[in-house]
């Protein structure tokens, strides 16, 4: 080794910074995504939880496809919205278990960012595959023609927000154990404007209402939660693993 | 810009119980600090303010003279820190582990590098298979290879020993020796005792403080 | 100013600070709760619509906006702590959580009872309700994971966040709980809509709303304080404080 090392690095210019930056992040989104694809399972139980609520319904109220359609707008965002949360327990917990998650903590790169990579290796892989599936699922509840991309679209908006609100609590369950129910009383009421306007979207599509207000709405909360999100979920981090 | 972190007047509660106090300590270039006490005297704690992790605590860590708080992004950049945890996704080989590793401190670097750093740590033959094939130790050994794959000054280690087997302590052994006569600086703590040098000093930490020798 | 609110940041000068204001505080909050109380219930005119079933709101009305500030105060606690460590303001963020649970509580079950005479039901999915039903997850969940960590600073810490991103999110939950009902309009009375009132109807509710909150900060300074001793009964102040005989 050269005798250069020995001495401690200069900073990087800022150029230098957000190129090292943007190698950080995409090696973080790759790596997540490869860890959930090395594990099917974990991709495809809650597309599997999804169908398997889905079904549930018309057992459970009545098979008639006049009361199913009415439903099912509510039905299906609400079945989404817990199929994410399933898998929300796991973004950081696994990491946390095995150090990673403390080595990401001391990157040189900013946390808020990093988490962000996380966190869209999580909608990828979740929020994505859920609503495209979600139309398929309409056709057996009978959902009106003409509000099928409405479904997979607000699906596809609100559950960007739903991963990015859901890591927040991910975040700060992280260091209780058996902390997966817990997550969902933590999450669940702030999931709630964005299952309004979701389902709200849909049903505007059914009865010719305002669908671009509605999904305009979900834009906004996606973007809000953009902004805010990243730096709650680093506090949150640093919080759960350091006390 | 030579290394230097100091900790003035250190000290630390944790729910209502003061794991030391008024702790002063330096570690410069070209020396081996090792930490050492009984279980739950804080050694890990005083690991952690040490490397930034833990901002909640009294007195001050300065990193080359500026205050850590300040300094942080530098500081980091200069940092090799091993907790616990080997820090070893199981289901990625210890390349794909040691990529991540070398992105995550904004280098692109290459595989030649990473593949000589695994055979220097003895994982010839086990770089690409899932790291939950390893054994305990194999996975140490693969947070290790960090050691040579980025090259950074200050290494703060906590237990860096356990696992490994005999070889591979002597070998970790010389390492810390070779990386202070580079002009590096080792935090360490570990129940296994390191071989007396001139480099070597030791922090003891008991009830509520600690004493720096020689 | 900024020499007393530091005095008043360390436990044992709050202790010695507050209990002078204790008796007036407490004094004020029966009194108030008590004149506003009987008139609001007995004296004051019944509401030509709804005759005697509105005299809920001299309950519901003062919870409801306890409930609301309460969550309030406890992210500005939250957010103290978090920057300037001062961790009195976790410990009265602490002690006020379960009473602004409690308000909300309050605030639903005068909603679900003045909805007997008003909708005929005990609940309707009214927007206000809704709002405060939602708020009343939140305060659990705030209770919740405080309690859920090992670590007593940990919890407070992470308490403080979940207060603070609650709060930032209230604004939004109501908007868009509004927006819903709107949308779904089923009551034809609303317990949010608020029709002109004469003198002796507002003024008695004033009276209420005031000693609520008088009753709140009696409430939270008492139970500081009792919480100040508990955590710091190690040290040399509090035990010489008890050899006192207080």
């Amino acid at each position: 080794m050269s005798k250069a090392e020995s001495r401690t690095a200069p900073l990087p210019e800022a150029g230098e910074a957000s190129v090292g930056l943007a190698i950080a992040w995409r090696a973080t989104l790759h790596r997540d995504l490869m860890l959930r694809l090395r594990r099917p399972g974990e991709v495809l139980n809650p597309l599997a939880f999804f169908a398997l609520v889905i079904t549930l319904f018309p057992i459970g109220i009545s098979p008639a496809a006049s009361l199913l359609a009415t439903i099912a707008p509510g039905l299906l965002w609400v079945a989404a919205l817990l199929a994410a949360l399933l898998s929300l327990d796991g973004v950081f917990r696994d990491d946390a278990e095995d150090g990673s998650l403390e080595q990401l903590l001391l990157s040189p790169q900013p946390l808020s960012v990093l988490a962000l990579a996380k966190v869209a290796a999580h909608w990828l892989l979740t929020g994505l595959p859920l609503a495209l599936m979600a139309p398929l699922l309409g056709v057996m509840l009978s959902l009106p023609a003409g509000s099928y991309g409405v479904l997979a679209l607000s699906l596809a908006l609100g559950s960007a927000s739903l991963s990015l609100i859901g890591a927040i609590g991910a975040a700060l369950t992280v260091g209780v154990a058996r902390g997966g129910v817990l997550l969902s009383l933590l999450v669940l009421p702030l999931y709630i404007p964005v299952l309004v306007f979701g389902a709200g979207a849909v049903q505007a599509a059914i009865q010719g209402g305002n669908v671009a207000a509605h999904l305009a709405i979900l834009g906004a909360l996606l973007a809000a939660a953009l902004i805010f999100s990243p730096f709650a979920i680093a506090a949150a981090l640093r919080i759960s693993l350091n006390g | 810009m030579s290394l230097r972190l100091q900790a003035r007047r250190l000290a630390c509660e944790r729910d209502d119980r003061w794991l030391f106090r008024d702790l002063d300590l330096e570690i410069r270039a070209g020396e081996i600090l090792r930490v050492e006490g009984p279980n739950g005297s804080g050694k890990t704690t005083l690991l952690k303010i040490l490397s930034g992790q833990l901002m909640d605590h009294e007195g001050e860590v300065l990193w080359n003279g500026a205050p850590l708080r300040r300094a942080r992004r530098d500081f980091l950049a200069n940092l090799l820190y091993l907790g616990h945890a080997p820090g070893v996704k199981t289901a990625l080989t210890p390349l794909e582990n040691l990529a991540w590793y070398q992105a995550l401190a904004g280098e692109r670097g290459d595989e030649p590098t990473r593949l000589a750093a695994l055979e220097r740590f003895g994982l010839a033959g086990f770089e690409d298979l899932p790291a939950a094939q390893l054994s305990a130790g194999q996975q140490r050994r693969v947070a290790l290879a960090r050691l040579e794959l980025t090259p950074r000054p200050l290494w703060v280690l906590d237990e860096p020993f356990t696992a490994i087997d005999r070889d591979g302590v002597i070998a970790l052994e010389a390492r810390l020796e070779a990386h202070t006569e580079r002009g590096g600086g080792v935090l360490v703590t570990t129940h296994h005792e390191l071989r007396a040098s001139t480099r070597l000093r030791r922090l003891a930490l008991g009830e509520g403080g600690g004493d720096v020798e020689g | 100013m900024w020499a007393f609110l530091h005095k008043l940041g360390s436990p044992r000068s709050f202790y010695a600070i507050t209990e002078r204001w204790l008796p007036p505080l407490w004094l004020a909050a029966v009194a108030l709760i008590l004149v506003g109380g009987v008139w609001g219930l007995a004296f004051a005119p019944a509401d030509y619509q709804q005759g005697n079933s509105f005299r809920i709101i001299y309950v519901h009305v003062p919870a409801a906006f306890l409930a609301q500030s309460i969550f309030v105060t406890m992210a500005v606690a939250g957010l103290v702590f978090m920057v300037w460590k001062i961790k009195l303001a976790d410990m009265a963020a602490a002690m006020m959580a379960p009473l602004g649970a409690g308000m909300t509580f309050v605030a639903l079950f005068s909603g679900a009872v003045w909805g007997v005479p008003t909708w005929g039901t005990w609940w309707q999915w009214d927007a206000r309700l809704t709002s405060m039903l939602i708020l009343l997850f939140l305060y659990i969940g705030v209770i919740a994971l405080r309690g859920a960590f090992a670590s007593r600073d940990g919890g407070a810490r992470a308490a403080s966040v979940l207060a603070m991103v609650g709060v930032i999110n209230i604004p939004i939950i109501k908007f868009s709980v509004d927006w819903w009902y709107t949308l779904h309009q089923t009551a034809s009375f609303s317990i949010t809509e608020k029709p002109a009132m004469p003198a002796s109807m507002w003024l008695p509710l004033l009276l209420m709303v005031l000693g609520f909150y008088a009753f709140f900060i009696a409430v939270t300074l008492t139970r500081t304080r009792s919480e100040i001793l508990r955590r710091e009964s190690s040290k040399r102040w509090v035990r010489e404080l008890i050899e006192e005989g207080h």
